[in-house]
């Protein structure tokens, strides 16, 4: 049966007003930045910590200590024996988390906003000091390596390709380590390890505190005063530049997943630094112009019309988060597809549309459209205040500009066809890495 | 060495009680019922659809989890008027999304689009609901990727583990195998989807929630105009009765050399409706529900066996159920089945303190807030109790049922709802290596 025809017009692409979250920022004597966002909507406030450290600032022999860190924040600090930070804020109606990203690691706490003052006293806690024993140092050990075994080990696809191109793609080590850590390296770690991490690197002048909800500033800002302005002002390391050269020819790699039923393909460029919109912008776009939904370039292609893949994603970063990675960061094309489809039709099809993008471009209309569900989908993300929050941390961090929460929407609809078109046209063959993951064991 | 004092921690300031929603209702002509709240925060409006779509027991039950599972693929493959890329790209333009899926007991649609679409995303919908075509092209080429993706799945051992569990509590009943296999699904012809539709896909019993930054009766105005002309009728199709879950063994499956071993338990638990209900929650989460748990604090804080533990309550409309799951490293997978049949033990035969019951219910109601506090999680939550025939009273009243519950109602449902030896095991595993540690503690089948 053939496919009706294409005969409707098709509708202008919808447009959002752009969002105005009040915003206020103070720092601190002892170097802390903190920005407050009130919005009285729901009894709710998020509070989150961004310390300027990831797994790119890891030592050799020392892979996955920023994760493991992470863990260990949770296992005690000045006035907290292990577990209470857990039970004084669920105990109180609330969740928390912690996460370690390429460039920064997070912790928040989302709770009634009557918790707000408890929430703000639990992070300064903590970053006045940590108190890990050795006890708890061999427990979050075994914790992490059995996160390690549940989300790689012994699952299909576990770590592709986030932990599993970084080493094709990038060749200092600082980029191109295992993140989440070689078992080797987690169990030789030590409370020294520990504490010379926290010192160096949690230092208050080396962490964003973001406050989102329901909450009075002038009283919010009292507390943080009244928690956080002692803690003494440190040595904040000066961030080095983990910029290295880009492939100047194709690089490629096979991994064997004796637990996957199908293979699969991820392919990655490198684009330009993220910290400068304008230039990033047009990436994140081409990203979803290629792979979000059935009217994206390469799902309607190979999804619909060759069936030459049954699971396609773009997008930038390792972690699949644009905006929360400086330099160098990937842009990703991950394709899963049937074994009776050879890798080199998938690839080949991959650089058939990307170069059709390159030199024919595409049109106001599909940009605005695609852009029009982005801006759609940034919303829905930041009703939440932990949402919010995030964002707002990442972007005061990263561009000392939490305020882009209200412009992202706005940025987004200054791209132009020319600018995707020219980022599509620098996504060429030579350029590319590309990692083939075989199910089974190596022949 | 200096003595530091200790830093008092911070009281809590006077709780704000979240105001309920307001929700506006109307039951159209064809008998959709529709839900509408105003939310504002963003401009943009979240609407969930559910369809009653419950298979029977059995043989013919299998074929028809294998076609609403299609049919669920393909409603967006194409209507009479737009092929499947384009009625993609016009949702696109609204600044919207549109999924569907099924499960067990309904259709479901979800979306959510810029408030000025919500007519446009609205009238898609419609136009699905009435005129999906299911090309044959397409059904053919999701019919593949269907299978494809069926084989991913079941090479995770979570979902191995998984489908094992709900065969063992629910045999041949549509909940005992939520997927199809490959087979199945290669047998679905197009013509059937179509025929399917027909049957089934209904205004009458369905329930259709919006929340978003609009007035209420503007949102059900739209709905009127987009969805009146959504006529078809069905018989009423309720859920099959549970069967009683036999007792069983421990069912180990092997997954060679594998580094952890799934650990899965379930059994039946009382319903949002029941009086048991609050009571069991707060032992559940005094147990293992919430990280803050007995048993998180044990086989992972204490001794390191597993990353995330967690027990989990489900509400399917036959018969709601908690589900525990750990994955455990090889070598700890019967000493943490030990510390686990102990932590159930104990939360059935001994009393939580009072400490432990206090800090879990303001969990409990602390979770209900943040889980309603955007348009998403509203829209959900809403849908999901007016899908069990509870109203926008339950986040008013369940705080208060929980507020009620005594260390003696928690000790009760413990006991009757968390006893080891109600629960059905399933673990998947490295046979060689946890088979003979296990059997000192519990009878074991092997597949």
């Amino acid at each position: 049966m053939p496919s009706p025809a294409k005969t409707r017009t098709a509708p202008k692409a919808a447009t959002a007003p752009q969002p105005d979250y009040r915003i206020e920022r103070l720092t601190l004597d002892n170097g802390l930045r903190v920005v407050l966002s009130p919005d009285p909507s729901s009894p709710v406030v998020a509070v989150a910590v961004y310390y300027d450290v990831g797994m790119r600032s890891e030592p050799e022999g020392r892979t996955g200590f920023a994760h493991l860190f992470e863990h260990l924040m949770f296992q005690g600090s000045a006035n907290l024996g292990k577990t209470e930070h857990f039970t004084h804020v669920q105990g109180n109606g609330g969740t928390l988390n912690g996460s370690t990203h390429v460039d920064y690691t997070n912790y928040y706490e989302v709770m009634p906003s009557e918790a707000t003052e408890l929430a703000l006293f639990l992070e300064a806690d903590r970053m006045r000091s940590v108190a890990v024993t050795q006890e708890n140092l061999d427990n979050q050990i075994a914790v992490v390596q059995n996160e390690i075994r549940v989300n790689v080990l012994n699952r299909p696809y576990g770590g592709f390709p986030w932990l599993l191109m970084p080493p094709v793609l990038y060749s200092d080590f600082a980029n191109s380590h295992n993140g989440y850590g070689d078992f080797v390296d987690l169990e030789s770690s030590t409370l020294e390890d520990a504490q010379g991490f926290f010192d160096r690197y949690y230092a208050p002048g080396n962490a964003v505190l973001t406050v989102v909800g329901d909450i009075d500033v002038e009283q919010v800002k009292g507390w943080v005063q009244g928690h956080f302005g002692d803690i003494p002002r440190r040595k904040v390391p000066k961030r080095p530049s983990f910029r290295e050269p880009l492939p100047t020819q194709e690089r490629r790699a096979t991994v064997h997943d004796h637990l996957a039923p199908a293979p699969a393909v991820a392919l990655a460029w490198r684009v330009p630094d993220p910290v400068d919109l304008t230039t990033f912008l047009p990436y994140v776009v081409l990203a979803e112009v290629l792979t979000d939904g059935d009217a994206s370039r390469l799902q309607e292609r190979m999804l619909l019309e060759d069936r030459s893949a049954t699971h396609i994603s773009g997008y930038l970063g390792l972690l699949g988060d644009p905006l929360d990675a400086r330099d160098p960061t990937p842009f990703l094309l991950e394709v899963h597809h049937p074994e009776e489809t050879p890798v080199d039709t998938v690839l080949d099809t991959v650089d058939q549309e990307i170069t059709r993008l390159g030199s024919e471009g595409l049109s106001a209309e599909e940009l605005a459209r695609t852009v029009a569900r982005m801006t759609a989908r940034y919303l829905r993300e930041v009703d939440s205040v932990l949402g919010r929050a995030t964002t707002m941390s990442v972007f005061e961090q990263q561009r000392d500009r939490a305020e882009l929460v209200n412009e992202l929407p706005g940025l987004l609809r200054q791209v132009t066809p020319d600018q995707v078109q020219a980022a599509a046209a620098t996504l060429t063959k030579d350029t590319r890495t590309v990692l083939e993951l075989r199910p089974g064991s190596p022949a | 060495m200096t003595t530091v004092e200790k830093r008092p921690v911070p009281p809590l300031a006077k709780p704000r009680t979240a105001k309920l929603p307001s929700v506006a209702e109307r039951t159209l002509e064809n008998g959709l019922r529709v839900l509408a709240v105003r939310r504002p925060g963003v401009p943009l409006a979240e609407l969930r659809l559910r369809i009653p779509f419950a298979g029977p027991s059995g043989r013919s039950g299998r074929s028809f989890t294998a076609q609403a599972s299609l049919l669920g693929d393909t409603l967006l493959s194409g209507t009479d008027q737009r092929d499947a890329a384009q009625l993609a790209a016009d949702v696109q333009a609204l600044g919207g999304q549109l999924s569907a899926s099924t499960d067990a007991d309904r259709l479901g649609f979800g979306g959510s689009v810029l408030v000025g679409g919500l007519p446009g995303l609205l009238g898609i919908l419609g136009e699905v609901l009435t005129g999906a075509s299911y090309p044959k092209r397409e059904v053919l080429g999701e019919r593949d990727r269907l299978v494809q993706e069926l084989a991913i799945y079941r090479s995770q051992a979570a979902v191995v583990a998984r489908e094992a569990l709900l065969r063992r509590l629910y045999g041949d009943h549509p909940y005992g195998r939520e997927l199809p296999s490959a087979e199945e699904v290669e047998d679905v012809k197009p013509s059937s989807l179509r025929t399917l539709h027909a049957k089934r896909v209904a205004p009458g019993g369905s329930i259709l929630t919006i929340v978003g930054d609009l007035p209420p009766n503007k949102a059900i105005a739209h709905v009127e105009a987009a969805l009146s002309g959504w006529t078809a009728s069905s018989k009423a199709y309720d859920t099959p009765r549970l069967p009683s879950t036999p007792d069983q063994p421990a069912l180990l499956l092997d997954r060679p050399g594998a580094v952890q071993t799934t650990l899965r338990m379930a059994a039946s638990a009382p319903s949002r409706a029941d009086a048991d209900y609050a009571p069991f929650v707060l032992a559940n989460l005094v147990f293992g529900g919430y990280f803050s748990s007995r048993w998180v604090a044990n086989i992972r804080e204490d001794k390191g066996y597993t990353y995330s533990p967690h027990a989990q309550v489900e509400h399917p409309p036959a018969g709601s159920r908690v589900t525990i799951s750990a994955d455990v490293s090889t070598p700890t997978t019967a000493p943490a089945l030990l510390e686990t049949l102990y932590e159930l033990g104990r939360v059935a035969t001994t009393a939580v303190t009072q400490g432990e019951l206090d800090q879990a219910r303001r969990y409990a109601v602390g979770s209900l807030a943040l889980g309603t506090s955007t348009q998403a999680g509203l829209a959900s939550t809403l849908s999901q109790l007016a899908g069990a025939g509870l109203g926008v009273e339950y986040l008013r009243d369940y705080p208060k049922q929980l507020a009620a519950v005594t260390v003696e109602d928690a000790l009760a449902a413990g006991s009757r709802y968390l006893a080891p030896n109600r629960l059905t095991t399933v673990l998947v595993g490295d046979v060689d290596q946890v088979q003979a540690p296990l059997r000192t503690l519990v009878d074991l089948e092997l597949e």
